[in-house]
């Protein structure tokens, strides 16, 4: 079976992605406030991603 | 003279079981399943592809499947929650355990990103088990 090894970036890109995707679907009523919740839940999940990665990174110095 | 008072209806009636069943074990058992079955197609593809790769990429990165095990109080909440996860993603979760997928827990950063996955796979599809609900209820279109 296909074995792959992503970096903590990759799975994390991948992971706000698809769930950005589905909570833009499931979460509103319209198709353009779908996609401005996905676009808006995926944004927030790569600056989280960066903040706390940069925060991780001082934290250890 | 004594008043006759019509019974208020109920302020949010549920719909009948036989409306929203299907589509609910539908999505359950093929994620996407009970917008297809709704007639909304492009939503359904798109919860499909997002839960099939979520899954896929989980089991590629060896990721472990929740047996409901008991142990103290977190254990047991961490393996009962994560293999009712697991069961949520339907058809997927029966073709891997059908042919045989059994990853031990064990340590690894894409190893428990595997895991992180197919447990979210699950979570996503129960979010798109309550949209297809909503929508047979006719409280969504």
């Amino acid at each position: 079976m296909l074995k792959i090894n992503l970096s903590h970036f990759e799975a994390a890109f991948l992971f706000a992605l698809f769930t950005s995707v589905v909570m833009g679907i499931t979460s509103k009523k319209t198709d353009k406030e779908r996609l401005h919740y996905g676009a808006y839940c995926f944004g927030y999940f790569l600056v989280a991603l960066f903040a706390i990665g940069w925060l991780m990174r001082l934290g250890h110095g | 003279m004594a008043k006759t008072e019509a019974a208020a209806p109920p302020k949010n009636p549920t719909a009948p079981v036989n409306v929203w069943i299907g589509p609910v074990v539908a999505a359950w058992l093929i994620p996407g399943g009970g917008h297809f079955l709704q007639k909304r197609t492009g939503r359904g593809a798109l919860i499909l592809a997002s839960v099939a790769l979520m899954f896929l990429l989980g089991l590629a990165m060896r990721g472990t499947m929740y047996t409901p095990e008991r142990g103290d109080l977190l254990t047991t909440l961490i393996n009962y929650g994560g293999f009712l996860c697991n069961l949520c993603t339907g058809a997927f979760y029966i073709l891997a355990k059908m042919f045989g997928y059994n990853v031990p827990d064990m340590a690894g950063d894409v190893h428990d990103y595997g895991t992180k996955f197919l447990v979210t796979a699950g979570l996503l599809n129960i979010l798109a088990m309550v949209d297809a609900f909503e929508i047979a209820s006719g409280k969504k279109d």
